[in-house]
């Protein structure tokens, strides 16, 4: 239950990408026919990605993923428009991906305002409205959270940035695929998304940039992608990302519908625990994100009893990072050191079924139990 | 999860020796670890052997942390039990992470606590009976206590409900 953190390729995905590697490995440059059939198959992706988001497929810019979207679209519009001002908005629980960048900005006389959220996650768009300044260049707002799963109101915010004539970028790394999504309805002018969050293929993602926004490229050298992102495309990836959107706008709306269901059924069992919380809004949340955290126990512990009972989980817990630091998402929200130290996150997926929830529902209890006999803070 | 951790800690993770708590032990450590917020208590009872040295008869943890944590506490109670006291401060992290294969680096702060734990348990026991206490084992105490008091901080509200837990007891 950590498809968050990534999912498996859909097999009709991967029949898709499969010619591409060694029967139709022409470079989309070339003039010839083995070069324009790879044009073409790009371009049907490009198509299939702006329908799912309603944007035209010339405002799809193919990128790496997730992580290089968020780059460009930030450093691309602060570098393009810093005549015009060098003042970003962005709030406490983006992802690193747009924080660090925001950080790295600061370097170069780029001032962040960082957003303060709710204890659900919820970023105020009234807070926005009042953050906008003249030398505004940028607001960064991301659509769902990745590890308490907190939608904003992405569509208020939009309306606000484009009254004040703001670009508004969002990070739906993980909404894309799982929420409906319309750039026209919601004013958004940067979109970032990555395939292998939806069934596609890792190392493969886009940028959707709003047609006359002016952005500035990560990549020079080549003029791929509208002269915004040079070096040859992956074409296999893209393809596959591609069909991966196309099977997302069939299979999206009752895949939510079942997930949101199976989820609830999962937080109303766990919740059952004494001393379990759940973390991010009760009703604004991702259909396939349930967090938790349980008081007196260490999230990585959790983790790895829940492994080796065939389960996968992650936990923003200080034991589990790089940096030893908890989660800045889970302080975001008020949770103090110790609370975010025993906490678990599980994303469900199209594979999880009703047993998954029960077996679940069963094993976790036992295991907190468990722990919680180890803790000093036993009961 | 081969990668992260070695057998030996996931063994003693999974089915950890020596845990619980002991009833009017002869000496407590707690020590807390600044760095990743985890926290540890030892127990310790002591019996005299035959020649008349202290040993440890019985030890007990209970640890609030990471994988690390759990089996490091579960390790020094498997070294310490049943040796000397003198035998027992000789042990090192680098004895604790030698006997669980090893540690990925970012979690060798762990053993720390492990090792301090049971030092701190022994200052105790020693300085509740007025034994002499050796003057490294009473520097070490002074720099945990400090520490510890530090981590008690930030977890106040957890050791306010800890002890109304155990008062209802």
């Amino acid at each position: 239950m950590d498809y968050a953190a990534t999912t498996p390729v859909d097999p009709r995905v991967l029949a898709a990408m499969k010619p591409y590697f060694s029967e139709k490995f022409g470079n989309a440059s070339s003039l010839h026919s083995f070069g324009q059939e790879a044009k073409y198959a790009m371009e049907e992706a490009r198509n299939n990605i702006a329908d799912l988001i309603k944007a035209e497929s010339s405002e799809i810019i193919f990128t790496s993923g997730g992580t290089e979207s968020n780059n460009f679209a930030i450093k691309g519009i602060a570098f393009a428009n810093r005549e015009r001002g060098r003042h970003i908005i962005t709030s406490a629980l983006e992802h690193d991906a747009v924080l660090e960048p925001c950080e790295w900005l600061k370097k170069f006389g780029f001032e962040v305002a960082i957003l303060p959220v709710d204890k659900y996650g919820l970023i105020d768009p009234a807070d926005v409205e009042k953050a906008i300044r003249k030398d505004t260049i940028l607001v960064s707002i991301m659509a769902a959270n990745n590890e308490i799963g907190t939608t904003q109101k992405i569509g208020e915010i939009g309306r606000i940035c484009s009254r004040k004539n703001v670009p508004f970028h969002t990070d739906a790394v993980q909404a894309f695929g799982k929420t409906l999504i319309d750039v026209e309805k919601m004013h958004i002018d940067l979109l970032s998304a990555s395939a292998h969050k939806m069934y596609g293929p890792k190392g493969v993602g886009c940028l959707y940039v709003r047609k006359g926004l002016k952005i500035d490229p990560l990549l020079h050298g080549g003029g791929h992608e509208f002269g915004l992102r040079s070096t040859t495309e992956n074409v296999a990836g893209i393809v596959g990302f591609g069909a991966a959107a196309e099977l997302r706008k069939k299979e999206m709306k009752p895949e939510a519908k079942r997930l949101t269901s199976l989820r609830d059924k999962l937080i109303k069992n766990i919740l059952k625990i004494d001393h379990s919380h759940l973390n991010g809004h009760p009703a604004l949340r991702l259909p396939n994100n349930a967090n938790f955290w349980f008081d007196f126990i260490e999230g990585e512990s959790l983790i790895m009893h829940l492994d080796s009972k065939g389960i996968a989980a992650s936990t923003g817990s200080a034991c589990s990072s790089k940096d030893l630091e908890p989660s800045h998402v889970l302080l975001a929200i008020g949770l103090r050191h110790e609370q975010a130290h025993g906490s678990l996150r599980l994303t469900l997926g199209k594979y999880n079924t009703d047993a998954d929830v029960k077996y679940v529902s069963k094993v976790l209890p036992e295991i907190v139990e468990k722990l919680r006999n180890i803790s000093p803070f036993k009961k | 999860m081969d990668g992260l951790y070695t057998k030996k800690v996931m063994q003693y993770f999974k089915h950890p020796k020596n845990m619980g708590r002991i009833e009017n032990p002869d000496g407590i450590g707690k020590v807390g670890n600044k760095i990743c917020g985890d926290l540890m208590h030892l127990y310790i009872k002591i019996k005299k052997d035959k020649k008349g040295r202290d040993v440890i008869s019985d030890i007990k943890f209970q640890t609030f942390g990471c994988v690390a944590a759990i089996s490091t506490s579960s390790m020094i109670t498997t070294l310490a039990k049943g040796k000397t006291i003198d035998e027992a401060l000789k042990i090192t992290k680098q004895d604790i992470v030698k006997s669980l294969g090893n540690l990925p680096k970012i979690k060798l702060h762990c053993s720390v606590l492990a090792a301090d734990a049971l030092s701190e348990a022994i200052y105790d026991y020693l300085s509740k009976n007025n034994l002499p206490v050796p003057k490294e084992l009473r520097e070490k105490h002074e720099r945990i206590e400090q520490e510890t008091s530090q981590i008690e901080e930030k977890y106040k509200d957890y050791i306010k409900m800890e002890k109304k837990i155990w008062k209802m007891k």
